[in-house]
């Protein structure tokens, strides 16, 4: 079905050229759009023309564009993702926009994120966290055969549900605390979930928090709001596992 | 006498890997402490390579170009992986599998390389159980599987539509713990820009700091190429917009030969494409033919008034829908291959059945399956492709069919390595897409991550081992050498020119232009002519490109456009190397489809007797002619006949 045109819309936008540079909005307009574009096509077409008036064009991650990379990373007018649900950026389409509207694009507005450029920022917190152990201390080789761990249908789609997540941030930015207990949580509640996460879940759940600590992430105050902003939905039921299992490993200590 | 030297082992199909195990040298573990190796890209063949080369006790350093390894476009790769486990006792083996990739390739890739990839097809998957990767189960707790195109058994395993995503965060987790442990040092945001060769050795590489714009040098015993395919010199693919090709086209250019790559995957079912300012194509996982069945309508009127909007897909009645691959191909159905199925899609439209605005699109119907399974079980099984179609299309796909079309999806060509996985530059290899060695002519669905993963795991760990164990009195690299400072005055030089050309047109106008060259006359269907054409008409761009190339920004900082320039202008020389390939080989196989060369069916004929034979590219120069070395295919277990899924 052909879609509509919105012939001009304004973009304010956060402009700021390195990490330490003054930041401040800029707003552009930006005409003749179709709305069965998505939202980073009109980000494209935008730069564009700053290029053309021999701008400096707008820096953003993005990169599959298909919603799984993780890598489209913009607060849209006040919602991570944008105002759809269950999108990340790059799947966000112009329908969800009329004629004449701003939209107000910042990035991740998070401590442990620094802004590298414009909306473009640095989530290397999320790597250190992921470093500290989210991972089953295996070698290549010398494992058994794949049958020889059953694991429930139930427990195997519980531990799919968390492990969907794409390490976005949305979470950590939506989050007024700027916590990343959601992003933590996918992953511990994932191996949690799995007999090949048992042997190691204490060290895990330990590490994984403290280094969440150290780098000035924010704590949970379960306000539901990261769940909401989650482009996978992933369930705040997941912090509820990550804290029985971070309680279990306390208490033994 | 070809100068290409494949290193095949003796010894029967079935034995070559084994011999060649034994045969090939080991590095004990104090020396391996002391190589270094540079490993570029961190996707399933490059993440699993570095992670488990870093067990092995080797240093490493690995490079990608996102903010993560965990982003490498692998991550979206949705189907499954294949393995010959023969859980579901279907009459699967390591040879079945073998002789399904060998056909599913058209009888072009090499019998030894393939038997390897299905001999330990299994290891992979016990690796990734290991690891924790949360595979689809049956409930009794064992792995569940699903069929996949081209093949008769169930040997797909699975996790959701998102396989490729939970596979990459395996490999991902366990690169993790290696950088923790510091045998990995990983960089992000680096872009390799150039191979330094010592003594014709690869002895490092120059990357791009992405976020400083420093350009920096790295050295190591070996380099490993792990940086994905080529597809998006066709600019619009269901490749990641910054999938790019320049770690292996600047190894070509220094002297890594580039084999067959006029073999691009053309994959049946993608989103169609919309309007002219689209940035990219989305895939819809071949799994969904598993249970959604393929349709044009039969009247020509009912596609016009489809066409119009005057109708909707629901108004055509069961009898009217021509369910064209089940009447061509009776025994695979909807299940044949994807080059097969692509070409049909565009018979049909290319008749006047398109069903879409532009005439440009098949129906994917899952009527049938919601009333044989219900919805439920539909919604468990691709529920999230479901949901990708339905934002980006605004159409519920559970109440009407999707619409469906080909696109570039993965390129089966690449850098051309012998048995070990190394290039004719020695110390320089290539694994996962990145190499050419095992889909031959055509790449069955869910085998990218299945020899993207063997290569990483099962395959180099141990051939890389054969060439450093010459290596180990060889002290760190170091990069004051007057080859590297060569190599950065290269690189700097280059990317100020592409810098300082401050013509009046931005990168992309050019990648679109490249593409819609590729996509008329080096797509689906090629022919002399055109591809003679479409030569012309990239150096023609090339010659524009560096006349009118505008790079805003500055060279010392984030600069998105710098990098894309890069990019663009080795995918320029590519593209003509790939019209070339395409022009040299006069016979229609796999993905490769020649018009001149086709059955009275309009079925793809191969000609064994002239191309039976890897088409190995030497670079001698921009606007020298390259030169063509060829590798015969020997077919000693595989008797070659022209393929069927009729």
């Amino acid at each position: 079905m052909a879609d509509k045109i919105l012939n001009k819309i304004y973009v304010k936008v956060w402009r700021q050229n390195n990490p330490t540079a003054k930041g401040r909005f800029e707003t552009y307009t930006v005409e003749n759009i179709s709305q069965g574009n998505s939202f980073l096509e009109m980000i494209d077409i935008l730069n564009d023309k700053l290029i053309l008036e021999g701008k400096d064009p707008i820096a953003f991650d993005h990169d599959c564009r298909e919603g799984i990379c993780g890598m489209c990373s913009l607060y849209i007018n006040g919602h991570a993702h944008g105002p759809d649900t269950q999108v990340t950026t790059c799947q966000l389409h112009m329908r969800k926009f009329s004629e004449g509207q701003t939209i107000t694009v910042e990035p991740w507005r998070v401590g442990a994120f620094p802004v590298i450029k414009d909306v473009m920022v640095d989530r290397t917190a999320f790597e250190k966290i992921q470093q500290a152990g989210g991972f089953v201390s295996v070698n290549t080789g010398g494992v058994p055969d794949g049958n020889t761990i059953p694991v429930s249908q139930e427990d195997a789609e519980e531990a799919m549900d968390a492990a969907a997540c794409i390490g976005c941030g949305a979470c950590a930015a939506t989050c007024k605390n700027s916590s990343a207990m959601l992003f933590l949580a996918a992953k511990v509640s994932q191996f949690a979930k799995l007999p090949q996460g048992k042997v190691e879940a204490k060290r895990r759940a330990k590490a994984m928090y403290a280094k969440m600590d150290e780098l000035g992430f924010g704590g949970c105050t379960n306000t539901g709001a990261c769940e909401l902003a989650c482009p996978k939905s992933i369930s705040i039921a997941h912090i509820a596992r990550l804290n029985r299992e971070y309680l279990k490993a306390k208490i033994a200590d | 006498m070809s100068i290409l030297n494949s290193r095949i082992p003796e010894g029967s199909i079935s034995d070559k890997w084994s011999n060649h195990k034994a045969n090939i040298k080991v590095v004990s573990p104090a020396n391996k402490r002391k190589l270094e190796v540079i490993v570029v890209g961190t996707g399933l063949a490059g993440a699993s390579a570095a992670a488990s080369l870093s067990e092995l006790g080797y240093n490493v350093k690995a490079f990608c170009y996102q903010d993560s390894p965990r982003r490498a476009h692998s991550i979206a790769a949705q189907g499954g992986i294949n393995a010959a486990k023969n859980y579901q006792n279907d009459n699967d083996s390591v040879y079945r599998l073998f002789y399904d990739t060998i056909k599913g390739g058209d009888y072009r890739s090499r019998e030894a390389n393939v038997h390897r990839l299905a001999e330990v097809s299994p290891n992979i998957i016990d690796q990734c159980v290991a690891q924790g990767v949360p595979f689809a189960r049956e409930y009794g707790g064992l792995l569940s599987n699903r069929s996949f195109g081209g093949v008769l058994v169930s040997r797909t395993f699975y996790a959701r539509g998102q396989t490729g995503q939970q596979l990459l965060l395996g490999a991902y987790s366990a690169l993790n713990r290696q950088i923790a442990e510091g045998g990995v040092k990983m960089y992000t945001r680096h872009e390799m820009i150039d191979l330094v060769t010592i003594d014709g050795k690869a002895r490092g590489i120059i990357a791009r700091d992405m976020v400083t714009g420093e350009i920096k040098r790295f050295g190591a015993h070996a380099v490993v190429i792990a940086s994905g395919g080529y597809g998006n010199v066709f600019f619009l693919s269901t490749n990641a917009m910054g999938c790019n090709a320049s770690a292996s086209w600047v190894c070509y250019k220094k002297g890594a030969f580039f084999a067959n790559p006029c073999y691009v995957q053309i994959h049946p079912t993608c989103i169609p494409v919309h309007g002219s300012q689209q940035s990219k194509l989305t895939l819809m996982s071949e799994s969904l033919r598993n249970d959604g069945r393929v349709w044009t309508p039969k009247k020509l009127e009912d596609a016009e008034k489809l066409r119009k909007g005057l109708i909707g897909p629901n108004d055509i009645a069961d009898e009217d829908r021509d369910f064209y691959l089940e009447r061509r191909y009776p025994s695979y159905g909807n299940l044949v291959p994807r080059d097969v199925a692509s070409r049909a899609a565009k018979e049909r439209c290319d008749a006047g059945y398109g069903v879409n605005s532009e005439g440009k699109a098949v129906y994917l119907d899952f009527k049938y399956a919601i009333q044989r399974l219900g919805k439920g079980t539909i919604e468990k099984r691709y529920g999230n492709l479901f949901q990708m179609y339905e934002k980006i299309t605004d159409t519920d796909p559970y109440k009407e069919p999707m619409q469906i079309y080909p696109a570039i999806h993965y390129a089966m060509g690449g850098t051309w390595v012998d048995y070990n996985l190394m290039t004719t530059i020695p110390g320089l290899y290539a694994i996962g897409e990145a190499n050419f060695s095992d889909h031959g002519a055509n790449r069955l669905g869910a085998s990218a991550l299945m020899q993207g993963l063997a290569d990483g795991y099962f395959v180099l760990p141990y051939t890389i081992g054969d060439y450093l164990a010459g290596e180990i009195m060889v002290p760190k690299i170091d990069t004051n050498h007057p080859e590297f400072a060569e190599a950065e005055k290269d690189v700097t030089a280059r990317l100020n020119n592409l810098f300082t050309i401050k013509g009046k047109t931005p990168v992309d106008h050019f990648h679109k232009k490249l593409g819609q060259i590729m996509w008329d006359n080096v797509g689906m269907a090629r022919n002399a002519e055109g591809l003679t054409k479409a030569i012309k008409e990239i150096q023609e761009l090339r010659v524009e490109f560096y006349k009118d190339l505008l790079v805003p920004g500055e060279l010392n900082n984030v600069n998105p456009e710098l990098e894309k320039a890069g990019r663009v202008a080795d995918f320029i020389e590519l593209g003509e190397l790939l019209a070339r390939d395409a022009l040299n080989r006069n016979e229609s196989c796999g993905g490769h489809f020649r018009e001149e060369s086709s059955t009275e069916e309009g079925e793809a004929k191969r000609d064994d007797e002239n191309f039976a034979y890897v088409a190995a590219w030497e670079f001698k120069g921009v606007d020298v002619e390259p030169v063509l070395h060829k590798e015969d295919l020997v077919f000693e277990t595989i008797h070659l006949t022209q393929r069927s899924y009729k």
